[in-house]
């Protein structure tokens, strides 16, 4: 492993989920070392993105190209901070997902799992190469890719109710990616001549700011996955998907890959300076703004528990939208981090849903009261990752949430900063009464014996819920490679 | 025998027909027609290869010199169709003896390989000749050719189909007829290349307007242009699966490829798009198209037809291409003739298959397929995100061309409007997709199993390349870009 090169790990770093996904085909008849296949893979995934955020660190310049479908665009990779920060978390949060998905499948006694494990394994092969990619046109490969993938894994029950969630969520993703992204990408192209990320942005001065203001809105509502108002019912649909795929995927890999490519627009393709001074950004910082409350006021009407989660996570990606429109320094920092930071507690939320699921087979939370006597370990857990969503210490999203508001002040932007402390209020709205009422019940207590989740599950949310703890206490990694976004000598002066 | 390549091409099948009606065995007029038509194929590919290294390859028949004599001039544009109908013949009449065992009654067979020879040749000799009359005569035995095949099948609403083709194909063969008649009557010669030459003298008489007027509007019938397209569903859904497959992938393509050839190399792009506002009509009609043919193609419950409106929206992408006028747009157009020809090619073998297994192509027939026959399914799913667009498919390759094409004359509302195409597409694809796999099989299709390798093999060849061209386009992307570059006389 160590004789690799650099450029043989970003290459395996794609492959890798790929083989891993044909042997758990393979595997499919023999449950326990087809999940040996699945954890195996994801640990090396780990080590290989470790060591690529170390060639980084390094100073290194790492790319790759693979064919040239369209003379002028490539399928390439290069490694970069924001890309290194997002595929370690992926990276991270696939094993242990895994774990999790072991004990939640098993004791559900679920159908298909071949197919469960296969699908994700693409998927997190899809993150990888949206991660690493060098120009929008792999990009947009990639990301099309993730979608089809993980249709699968939506409508993985194959009942009326999800197919129906699959058709909203195929729909509204393929719809908007078509129309808007495609179209965009292509008119960077025309308009540009290059779809390579650069820093301080590809445009040449002398285009006109209306075009580059429709590219922007293009952008950013063809970014479906970013979940943006009016295209964000995808989300709550998909939550049809059993937890595990609603954890791994709709907290962390899709979503995340998709304000991952706003930032990359707004940083790579834009430049932050442009992004600052063309009209139609204030525009779609107020829609986002608004997608934040908004998400966060119907999350709040919300019974059952992981539609809540899920309005929780349109309002918590509109910060990260937010972060990228400011066209700032501190705006991008926030933005970049946001993605671990809610990773982190966003997985550890809908694992602990998940949790009670199977446990309890609870999914309203007006039945969860006094579920902390049953469930300790798991509302305690819950309780953590509800800090960092709401973005008060010791959770580690209050550090994201503060470079969010500098970005604002410095942007000049106070309604948007209080949209932001509103919108923390709301958070603890919609989070905090179900830890207290799980712990606290006012009326109507459970049984106080203890019947916790399933062992695996219950190792998965503890490490993740420990995640967001130390992403609070030792932010310094994550810091880092967010601060170096903007500044990153690597790519393409 | 190289020298000969370009009359060979379109003699081998067309001798080759008669043979089969001699063997007495379908099997063997199977093998037959099999290796003519790989013979054809390797023929097309030489061709090729010489005309990219050595320039336009001029074939006199008989020795007779041109103009009075036909002349065979195989230019990049030629070779390139050639190469794309012999390629798609060969592989659909690898699956043609099974399927025709399943469609076909005992006494059709044998006529099912004379006339797809017949339609074959005809085919080609349209793509490689240099005189206009030639190509009608062509036109013509194709023509005839696929209206016997239409009706070969079991169905007898393909009767009802074939008869309607005839109509419409003989109407547009007939403008066609008196297009040429009117040029020849102010031109003296049926050469292309010569009447080429011969026309800015007497282009601006009204005969010669009309002449072009018949000529397109002949030939727009024939590629099925909306709104003359009422030909296309019908004849499409109830052919035998064999005969769709092969029809769907070439003809249009060859109707398309004359289209080009009459507005640039016979009447030149002055003429056709100054004489007449040709652009905009096509612009207009080929955006109609696209919309009302896949719009239409949702509310279908026969998948064949489904997919055969889904042709003729895509027929819309390949004349809005031609309609931009300019390089990138042609190319467009160009590099969609080899892309529609693979993904229609997938998606009809795959249909054969299903035909074979379960008798019926109706959506509420396909019912948990998925789980029955996988591989036959997953073909169908490619082929569809082909069609449909997604990267790494054909279909990405000339949607993006077609979008910088638009984007290039600042048509923003066309990309916008094409793209609207690719979601609708997503929306019927999708509805075979659910049946396939969200409904629960029929109780009397509870014995399907998968389709025999026989079938199987030449759709996943199909599939493959869908997928091989999407992302090494070499070939096509080059040929489509020097024959742009040759038909706009800009210096490679």
């Amino acid at each position: 492993m160590t004789s690799l090169s650099p450029e043989g790990m970003l290459q395996l770093s794609i492959w890798l989920p790929v083989v891993s996904a044909v042997a758990i085909i393979l595997f499919g008849r023999w449950p326990n070392l087809r999940e040996t296949v699945t954890i195996a893979a994801g640990l090396l995934l780990l080590y290989l993105t470790a060591n690529l955020y170390n060639s980084f660190t390094a100073g290194q310049a790492v790319s790759v190209l693979w064919v040239e479908p369209i003379p002028g665009l490539a399928i390439k990779f290069r490694i970069e901070a924001l890309g290194v920060l997002f595929s370690l978390v992926a990276a991270f949060l696939w094993p242990i997902t895994t774990i999790y998905s072991i004990g939640y499948m098993r004791a559900h006694h679920e159908a298909n799992q071949t197919r469960f494990y296969a699908c994700f394994a693409v998927s997190i092969a899809s993150v990888m190469g949206i991660a690493f990619a060098d120009n929008l046109f792999t990009l947009f490969i990639f990301y099309e890719v993730l979608t089809l993938i993980t249709y699968p894994l939506v409508t993985h029950a194959g009942t009326e109710e999800a197919k129906r969630g699959g058709r909203t969520y195929l729909g509204i993703l393929l719809a908007t990616s078509m129309m808007f992204l495609l179209l965009a990408i292509i008119g960077t192209w025309v308009v540009a001549g290059t779809l390579d990320f650069k820093s301080g942005g590809i445009f040449s001065d002398d285009v006109s700011l209306t075009v580059l203001g429709i590219l922007l809105a293009l952008y950013v509502f063809g970014i479906g996955k970013a979940a943006v108002m009016p295209f964000h019912r995808w989300l709550p649909a998909a939550m049809v998907a059993p937890t595990p795929v609603s954890a791994l995927l709709h907290a962390v890999a899709v979503v995340k890959a998709g304000v991952f490519t706003i930032l990359k627009v707004c940083v790579f393709i834009f430049g932050i300076d442009l992004v600052a001074v063309l009209p139609t950004a204030q525009v779609l910082l107020y829609i986002a703004g608004a997608s934040v409350l908004l998400a966060s006021l119907v999350a709040m009407r919300q019974d059952n528990l992981k539609a809540r989660l899920a309005y929780s996570t349109v309002s918590q990606l509109g910060y990260v939208t937010m972060g990228a429109l400011l066209g700032t320094s501190a705006g991008i920092v926030g933005g970049s981090m946001h993605i671990a930071m809610h990773a982190f507690g966003k997985i550890t939320l809908f694992f602990c849903a998940g949790a009670i699921l199977v446990a309890t087979h609870k999914t309203e939370i007006s039945q969860m009261r006094g579920i902390g006597r049953q469930m300790p370990v798991t509302m305690a857990a819950f309780f953590i990752g509800s800090l960092s969503i709401i973005g008060v210490p010791p959770g580690g999203g209050s550090w994201s949430k503060w470079y969010l508001m500098t970005g604002t002040l410095e942007a000049g932007q106070l309604i948007l900063m209080g949209a932001l402390m509103l919108s923390t209020l709301l958070n603890i709205g919609y989070l905090l009464p179900i830890s207290i009422r799980a712990f606290f019940p006012a009326t109507g207590g459970q049984s106080s014996e203890i019947k916790e989740a399933p062992l695996p599950a219950l190792v998965a949310l503890c490490v993740t819920a420990l995640a967001s703890v130390m992403s609070f206490a030792f932010p310094d990694l994550l810091h880092e490679l967010a601060s170096t976004v903007l500044s990153g000598p690597y790519y393409r002066q | 025998m190289l020298a000969h390549f370009p009359i060979l091409q379109v003699m081998v099948p067309l001798a080759a027909a008669p043979v089969c009606l001699i063997l007495r065995k379908p099997l063997f007029a199977w093998l037959l027609a099999v290796a003519v038509s790989g013979v054809a194929f390797v023929i097309s590919a030489t061709l090729l290869y010489q005309v990219l290294e050595g320039g336009t390859i001029a074939y006199e028949l008989g020795g007779w010199q041109a103009p009075w004599g036909i002349e065979y001039r195989i230019d990049q544009m030629n070779a390139y169709v050639l190469l794309i109908v012999s390629a798609i013949a060969t592989i659909v009449l690898l699956s043609a003896q099974t399927s025709i065992l399943e469609e076909l009654a005992e006494e059709r067979r044998i006529y099912f390989y004379v006339a797809f020879l017949l339609c074959l040749s005809g085919l080609l000799g349209i793509a490689a000749t240099g005189d206009l009359f030639n190509v009608f005569v062509f036109l013509e035995m194709s023509a005839l050719s696929s209206y016997i095949l239409i009706a070969l099948g079991h169905d007898r609403r393909g009767l009802w189909a074939s008869f309607q083709y005839l109509i419409m194909g003989t109407v547009g063969a007939t403008f066609i007829l008196i297009g040429i008649g009117l040029m020849y009557a102010m031109t003296g010669t049926l050469n292309m290349r010569d009447m080429s030459e011969l026309l800015p003298a007497v282009s601006g008489s009204r005969t010669v307007l009309t002449a072009f007027v018949f000529l397109v509007v002949g030939v727009c019938l024939k590629l099925a242009l909306f709104p003359v397209h009422l030909w296309l569903p019908n004849a499409y859904a109830y052919a035998p699966s064999t005969v769709t497959a092969f029809l769907a992938a070439t003809a249009t393509k060859v109707a398309i490829y004359l289209l080009i050839r009459l507005t640039y190399s016979v009447f030149g792009a002055e003429f056709s798009f100054s004489s007449f506002p040709l652009q905009y009509i096509f612009l207009v009609l080929s955006l109609a198209g696209i919309l009302v043919a896949s719009i239409t193609a949702i509310f279908q419950e026969n998948v064949k037809r489904i997919l055969a409106y889904s042709s003729i929206a895509q027929v819309g992408y390949m004349i809005l291409g031609f309609s931009l006028a300019n390089p990138t747009g042609l190319m467009a157009s160009l590099l969609h003739l080899f892309n529609h020809a693979l993904m229609k090619g997938a998606l009809f073998l795959a249909l054969g298959a299903v035909m074979y297994r379960v008798g019926s192509v109706r959506l509420e027939d396909l019912a948990g397929l998925g789980k029955a026959m996988p591989l036959t399914m997953g073909a169908v799913v490619i082929g569809g995100l082909s069609l449909i667009g997604v990267p790494l498919t054909v279909g990405f390759i000339s949607k993006w061309y077609l979008i910088t094409a638009a984007l290039e004359r600042d048509w923003w509302g066309v990309a916008a409007l094409v793209l609207i195409g690719s979601v609708l597409a997503v929306v019927y694809i999708w509805r075979i997709v659910e049946a396939a796999w969200f409904r629960a099989p029929a109780s009397n299709s509870l014995t399907v199993t998968e389709a025999p390798a026989s079938l199987l093999i030449p759709v996943w060849i199909l599939v493959a390349a869908n997928v091989y061209f999407g992302i090494d386009t070499r070939l096509t992307i080059g040929v489509s870009n020097s024959i742009a570059n040759l038909l706009f006389g800009i210096a490679p």
